[in-house]
């Protein structure tokens, strides 16, 4: 009965992870590009969240906003943050010198981008986790012995919502088409008429969107935000969509599964302290034994999704 | 010399080995993110030889940093399989594979740490880090060195040119691994004390920003980004206090605020590396910018050798 208990605390878990998961392999998967401030924009959505709903919008102007207000523009924060990525991140990666390294260029500023939001975070508002003022944890149900919280189904719920929306945006819209378009070519995208400039922000809206809603569901699941909060889930989302298979939605949906089931049964069998060298090995394993992952294809970038 | 200038001048000499160790793969066109996996590695094989049969410092260091290179070696094989992102992620999880590791392990302190009784002065890193430059500056001029910086333009032009890539590259991963271990060990001595807390992903990232920024076509581009982010945060000292309260006030927070923490110093890192990527990908210090300052005629262009 434990076991069933921590499987469905996994299926919980595993959801957060999903989203952020399915927010790196979107980036991925049309852009070719590992975006390092996920875990970033993850923790905006929840630390902005937080501090609208204990003090208020700045400069005096309301005081303490409702919680689901305060996630709402919180993960209007995140949204914009992303685009600004964007704009400062990938818009530059135009292949102008002719190095191996060249595909580092945006990962690298977005490595810059975690360092200064992350950071900028601390010095605004401390290094402390808070406690997220949500709904009470006691909403729960017991379906035949098994505790199930009500925040967490309704989280369940959007995920699913989410992800099923997202696979219809990019398989039958016209926006989606551009985007796998750009996956498969961008110079021959751009050819035919596909606005890079105009589509790209569209995956960028759709990353800041996911972490945003991710960073919403923890902060309401797990009842406390921190400055370090994305650390943790994102590294373990980065595990799931490598798990997956880089670029696949549905193997980052697996792969976000897999690495909140393994970390649940660790802590279950061997405690908690062997949950990343569980994780992490799993990672090394995949990347070692099939790069591409368990739904992946064998290069990434090549239109698929 | 002050207990707190020592300070400085280790750390710094330590980061510039340790930029060093994440130069050399990179110079051969592989991103390595699992720098802060190699010197622990190093740390934590000094402090527990120190700790533990009490042998001298060189042999502590030396043992440190082979251990860092064999293990840099071994991975290497498998883990240069893999290109572009993937090659971020592994070794990525590599060193939260070796955090995870010392973390679980009972020998050697697990979260508790481990204090170093064998303690260095700060000459001994500096002087340490002096050879380190001249190393790599040799390496570099060596055919090993033009083999290398051929792989990180070209790779399969230089494989065309009959050059064994593969040897290449593995080799500069191992070499960066063992002076990674070598920072490392440093380390361990000259603080007396290692805890996995101070070797997380963050380090890797600090280190692989020093010698993007600092520029990786030149051996000049590591000691550059390194000591300039080592010793901004001295530079900024006075400044900071002030732009500190502005902002407090600007984001509404009233009353007195702390002294600005490490934050800052990240938050310029940051920046500074968003502007260097769009203005300057290539990093600081380029090739081109070294020839202009010697202040003579540049070296003969392609056409009139040819």
């Amino acid at each position: 009965m434990l076991l069933i208990q921590q499987f469905v605390n996994s299926l919980m878990l595993g959801s957060v992870y999903v989203t952020v998961a399915v927010a790196f392999t979107l980036t991925i998967g049309v852009l070719n590009f590992l975006n390092f401030t996920i875990p970033t924009l993850f923790m905006l959505a929840g630390m902005i969240g937080w501090a609208l709903a204990y003090w208020g919008l700045p400069f005096g102007l309301s005081g303490p906003l409702p919680w689901p207000l305060a996630l709402f523009f919180g993960m209007c924060v995140s949204i914009l943050a992303s685009l600004l990525v964007e704009r400062f991140t990938f818009r530059y990666l135009k292949t102008k010198y002719g190095d191996s390294t060249e595909h580092a260029i945006p990962l690298v500023s977005s490595l810059g981008f975690l360092l200064v939001l992350e950071n900028l975070v601390r010095i605004g508002y401390g290094t402390d986790a808070q406690r997220f003022p949500g709904p009470s944890a006691d909403l729960t149900m017991s379906i035949g012995g098994i505790f199930v919280r009500i925040p967490q189904v309704v989280s369940l719920g959007i995920v699913v919502v989410i992800v099923v929306g997202l696979t219809w945006l990019l398989n039958r819209s016209r926006i989606g088409r551009g985007l796998r378009a750009i996956a498969e070519n961008p110079d021959a995208a751009n050819i035919l008429g596909v606005d890079t400039n105009r589509v790209v922000p569209v995956v960028f809206m759709l990353t800041g969107l996911l972490c945003g809603l991710a960073g919403a569901l923890f902060a309401v699941n797990y009842g406390e935000v921190s400055p370090q909060m994305g650390e943790d889930i994102g590294t373990k989302a980065i595990a799931g969509m490598v798990v997956g298979g880089l670029g696949s939605i549905w193997g980052a949906v697996l792969g976000g599964l897999i690495v909140g089931l393994t970390e649940m049964m660790t802590i279950h069998f061997f405690g908690a302290d062997t949950v990343q060298v569980a994780v992490w090995g799993l990672l090394l394993l995949t990347l070692l034994l099939r790069p591409q992952g368990l739904l992946g294809h064998h290069s990434i970038g090549k239109g698929k999704l | 010399m002050s207990g707190y200038w020592a300070g400085i001048l280790s750390i710094l000499a330590i980061n510039v080995i340790f930029a060093y160790g994440i130069f050399l793969p990179v110079a051969t066109g592989q991103l390595n993110l699992g720098g802060a996996g190699f010197q622990a590695l190093g740390a934590y094989t000094a402090a527990y030889l120190s700790a533990m049969f009490d042998l001298p410092v060189p042999v502590t260091v030396g043992v440190g940093m082979v251990v860092a290179g064999v293990v840099g070696f071994l991975i290497a094989f498998p883990i240069l399989r893999t290109r572009g992102v993937y090659l971020v992620l592994a070794t990525f999880a590599f060193a939260e594979v070796v955090a995870g590791t010392i973390l679980n392990s009972e020998t050697l302190g697990g979260a508790m740490g481990m204090s170093v009784p064998a303690f260095i002065d700060w000459d001994v890193p500096v002087i340490v880090a002096a050879c380190v430059t001249l190393f790599v500056f040799y390496l570099m001029s060596t055919r090993f060195g033009l083999t290398m910086r051929a792989t990180h333009d070209d790779e399969v032009v230089t494989d065309l040119m009959g050059v064994n890539i593969r040897m290449v590259q593995v080799s500069a991963f191992a070499i960066g691994g063992a002076l990674a271990g070598l920072a490392g060990g440093l380390y361990a001595h000259s603080f007396s004390f290692v805890e996995i807390q101070s070797f997380n992903a963050l380090v890797s990232i600090y280190v692989l920003l020093y010698v993007l920024l600092g520029g990786t076509q030149t051996a000049w581009g590591p000691l550059a980004g390194a000591a300039f982010f080592t010793l901004l945060p001295e530079l900024l000292r006075t400044v900071l206090p002030q732009v500190k309260s502005f902002l407090a006030a600007l984001v509404g927070i009233e009353g007195p605020v702390g002294p600005p923490d490490d934050s800052w110093r990240f938050v310029i890192l940051g920046a500074l590396t968003i502007a260097m990527m769009v203005l300057r990908p290539e990093g600081l210090i380029t090739r081109t910018m070294l020839e202009r300052l010697r202040f003579r005629r540049p070296s003969p262009s392609k056409e009139q050798v040819a």
